[in-house]
């Protein structure tokens, strides 16, 4: 199966919730929080860590750039 | 696997630029504004010319790009950017100099030293963000608005002119494509930022505009980014950016519009 495992870790407090990322994520795996950060935004997280393939797509149009992507090969 | 496996330092593929200072951006949820100060971050890192860059801030959303940027920083009088970039440049010729405008500082107000500073060749980067609408006041008509597009001082959507043919609004000026005709430009060229493959092409774009200015090569650098002003377009930031594939694009087409002093035919 895949041999490519990413994941992402968000900075939750500075996250603004806008969603970018999670259409632009071609795996499905991000979603909004149902909890908020400090501002009250929806942060993103990893609804799906299985999935991640570590592409950086995410991190790359995040306006704010609160992801880092890191990527292992198995 | 478990994900502390995976988040390890050496296994870190990407990661917001250290030139990036760690205050937040005041930016809205999904500005374009804070993905191109990551993309010149990066650029000026990846480079490492960020010792001896000097930018040039606007009026604007981006009036305060100084603060997010560890390199120095100038703020100009309102659409001035260019004529202070040209001082600073002048000065220091071996000093990197870039400016960062939005479309109601570049192209509004600051349209007499856009033109001249392209017109006289000066060896600088401009980036020009395209949104489309006057963000920081609170979404009045710009002069890139497209036709038909409602702003706080188009409410009815702008209508270059009346039925009778007498002049109104008049129609979204294409500033890009009126500096390519200028023989001081170098390198001319469109980009967006509201997908990953665009970003990177942005990013691509943005890089060889220093490149040009560190290698002594003469004549402007001019990016503009085609960009999204969600709160003013009344959107969300995922639909903004659906609305800019839509709209802005065929009026504002990406791509590279002229290189080395050659416009480049479509």
């Amino acid at each position: 199966m895949a041999s490519i495992k990413g994941a992402i870790v968000v900075d939750t407090e500075r996250c603004k919730g806008c969603g970018v990322c999670v259409v632009n994520c071609p795996q499905g795996v991000i979603s909004l929080a149902k909890e908020v950060n400090g501002k009250g935004y929806n942060y993103a997280y990893m609804a799906e860590p299985d999935k991640c393939i570590g592409c950086a797509s995410c991190g790359i149009v995040c306006p704010d750039g609160v992801i880092s992507v890191y990527k292992v090969k198995m | 696997m478990n994900i502390n496996d995976i988040v390890k330092p050496e296994n870190l593929v990407y990661q917001k630029s250290k030139l990036l200072t760690s205050k937040p951006f005041h930016y809205c949820p999904g500005c374009g504004h804070g993905t191109v100060h990551r993309i010149i971050a990066e650029v000026l890192e990846e480079l490492g010319i960020d010792e001896r860059t000097i930018g040039v801030s606007p009026v604007g959303c981006a009036v305060m790009a100084y603060d997010y940027f560890d390199v120095d920083f100038a703020e100009a009088a309102h659409g001035r950017a260019p004529a202070c970039a040209t001082g600073i440049k002048r000065v220091w010729p071996d000093k990197i100099v870039f400016t960062y405008q939005g479309d109601g500082d570049l192209a509004a107000i600051g349209t007499c030293e856009t033109i001249h500073t392209c017109n006289r060749g000066e060896n600088l980067t401009m980036i020009f963000v395209n949104n489309g609408i006057y963000g920081m006041t609170g979404g009045q008509m710009a002069p890139t608005t497209l036709i038909g597009m409602k702003t706080a001082t188009t409410p009815y959507g702008r209508k270059p002119q009346w039925e009778d043919g007498t002049p109104n609004n008049g129609f979204p000026l294409q500033i890009t494509n009126i500096i390519s005709t200028l023989p001081g430009t170098r390198y001319v060229t469109r980009q967006a930022v509201n997908t990953p493959a665009r970003v990177r092409n942005a990013k691509k774009a943005i890089k060889k505009a220093f490149e040009n200015q560190m290698n002594n090569k003469n004549g402007v650098n001019f990016v503009e980014i085609v960009s999204n002003c969600n709160s003013n377009w009344k959107m969300s930031a995922v639909d903004a950016n659906k609305w800019l594939d839509e709209n802005m694009l065929p009026v504002y087409p990406l791509g590279d519009i002229k290189d080395n002093f050659e416009l480049i035919k479509k």
